[in-house]
């Protein structure tokens, strides 16, 4: 085996682990979706419509000390 | 001291406001200057040939560049963080006197260190290291400045009420360490006096003097790993931050995506820093190098497109809001052409395309697609946008404003289709031989075809500039003249006079 056949089959296995790695993220991002204990995702775009200092956080420093 | 309800405080973003509006006219000016330089050499002494030395387009070229670049789009990412990042942290920089000082000493520091590179580069001191011309001492003073960002930014995220950080906050996280770990390394540099020839001279040149610790192609491998991420740390990855805010935040539409918003963050961490090769195609670098710039670049459309396409489908069901608002124009233009610069650059990095684009006006055009396109219109958007709240005022004209959109729509547009035309233009000349390989061409063959080309950018990016006096303009009667406006009309959609 030569420099470029290993180079060509590190090529393909870099580029699988990383797609690998892609859809894992995503995977992710959707199964923890507004499930307990995860994070209701789209709720977190209610930060900048609703930033008046007087409005309630989506998510309060203080939830995490309660719990 | 009266009970007073909590506010946030904006003095810092006013500050950095002020700074944007006069390097941005500053910058721009230069460079108009420099294109009509292009176009008509006599324009190099426009102020006669006593004053050449300072006139000339090689002592004005780095100003221009660094102006808008750490000048205009700099201050308008530090006056965007100071009040974005008050707003989506929901606390007050009035709550923290620390936090405050660091944000004055912030500004204070910054415009010492503009007017030293104002002053160092107008005098003809530079290390010839492209965007990275700052001798030592200055260097210096920009890491301060920026370690003091970093205080205000992790401070503030410190001491912040909501838990969740906005993604926008993440998109400026990543500008601050992106910045400084390219920064650092680029500017790694040894000051003559240290240095001693093998002829054992010591203390060689001023003091302020300073040699790279790379040299030949190691350098200029650093130079552009460090050249292109400026494009994505100053360009690209903090002006997403702002459209993530702004548009949402002016059109009253939740992102369309929030988990894309995330998926797009991390895949644009993940592959801009590798695409800094494709500025290297065809030189000594390593051929798998350049290689894989190439291949990061084409693959970097997909983070991209990302936000841009989340952005443009924020506004679904909303276009009525873009007819209506120039505002909203300005974004929405603005993240088309985040696109439209985000898949011609692939294109441009792609091998048998850049031996005709590399070194051409193709490339100078591509950058102005983006910069005045993409980054100007949007930090004007935000500053508009900041206005009425920072000001407790209505911005002062519609009309202009909307009148100022056309106008700088124009100019980008001449400027980018002439460059395409010059560059391509250019590109063929330059290579085209007869059967023995003989040049078919001179160079300035290619100059003289190209000069109407070069006039027409010249009065595009003249266009840009009158648009953006405009925008300075209406900035400051909306400050001065303004209809004071109650924070109940501040929801969304930002209140405009006529």
């Amino acid at each position: 085996m030569d420099i470029a056949e290993i180079q060509a089959y590190g090529y393909f296995g870099l580029t699988a682990f990383l797609v690998f790695v892609l859809y894992s993220y995503i995977y992710h991002l959707y199964s923890t979706d507004k499930k307990e204990g995860g994070h209701d995702y789209e709720n977190y775009s209610n930060i900048a419509l609703k930033d008046d200092i007087e409005d309630t956080p989506v998510s309060t420093i203080s939830d995490d000390k309660e719990k | 001291m009266e009970n007073r309800p909590l506010e946030y405080d904006y003095t810092v973003a006013k500050m950095f406001m002020f700074t944007t509006i006069v390097l941005g006219i500053v910058g721009m000016l230069v460079g108009v200057i420099l294109a009509f330089q292009l176009a008509f050499p006599s324009v190099n002494t426009f102020l006669g040939s006593g004053l050449a030395e300072f006139t000339n387009f090689s002592r004005l070229r780095p100003l221009h560049t660094d102006a808008v670049i750490f000048g205009f789009t700099l201050s308008g990412i530090f006056a965007t963080w100071y009040y974005v990042g008050q707003r989506v942290l929901k606390v007050s920089m009035a709550e923290s006197g620390f936090l405050m000082f660091i944000g004055k000493l912030h500004f204070v520091l910054y415009v010492i260190g503009v007017a030293a590179v104002v002053v160092s580069l107008l005098a003809g001191v530079t290390t010839s290291k492209e965007y990275a011309e700052f001798e030592w001492p200055i260097d210096i003073a920009i890491v301060i400045v920026w370690v003091l960002f970093g205080m205000s930014i992790f401070g503030l995220i410190g001491i912040r009420r909501e838990k969740a950080l906005y993604i926008s906050v993440w998109y400026y996280i990543a500008t601050f360490l992106g910045v400084a770990m390219l920064y650092l390394f680029n500017n790694m540099e040894i000051p003559t006096m240290l240095a001693a020839s093998p002829a054992g001279e010591s203390g060689i040149g001023a003091w302020y003097h300073s040699v790279s610790m790379y040299a030949g192609t190691n350098d200029a491998l650093v130079q552009w790993w460090y050249g292109h991420n400026a494009v994505a740390f100053g360009f690209t990855v903090p002006i997403v931050a702002m459209i993530y805010y702004f548009l949402p935040k002016e059109s009253g539409q939740a992102i369309y995506s929030y988990k894309l918003s995330l998926l797009s963050f991390w895949g644009l961490m993940f592959v801009y820093l590798w695409a800094g090769g494709h500025h290297l195609l065809f030189s000594t670098v390593p051929d798998w190098m350049q290689t894989m710039g190439s291949i990061f670049s084409v693959v970097l459309i997909l983070p991209s497109w990302g936000s841009a396409i989340n952005m443009l489908l924020t506004m679904k069901g909303e276009w009525q809001q873009v007819a209506a608002s120039p505002l909203i124009k300005f974004m929405v233009l603005g993240s088309t052409f985040y696109m439209f610069s985000t898949l011609e650059g692939p294109i441009q990095a792609i091998k048998s395309v850049n031996a005709i684009a590399h070194f051409t006006d193709w490339i100078v055009g591509h950058v102005h697609d983006g910069v005045l396109g993409w980054v100007g219109f949007m930090i004007m958007a935000a500053l508009y946008h900041m206005a009425p709240r920072v000001f407790k005022r209505e911005i002062y004209s519609k009309s202009l404003m909307a009148t100022q959109f056309w106008i700088q729509t124009l100019g980008v547009v001449l400027y980018f289709t002439s460059m395409w035309i010059a560059g391509i233009t250019q590109g063929m000349m330059w290579r085209a031989h007869d059967e023995f390989g003989n040049l078919a061409y001179s160079f300035i063959d290619t100059v003289t075809v190209l000069h109407p080309y070069y006039t027409i950018r010249g009065i595009g990016g003249l266009l840009y500039l009158i648009g953006f006096l405009m925008f300075a303009y209406n900035i400051y009667k909306t400050m001065t003249a303004g209809r004071k406006v109650e924070e109940s009309e501040l929801q969304n959609a930002s209140p405009m006079g006529a």
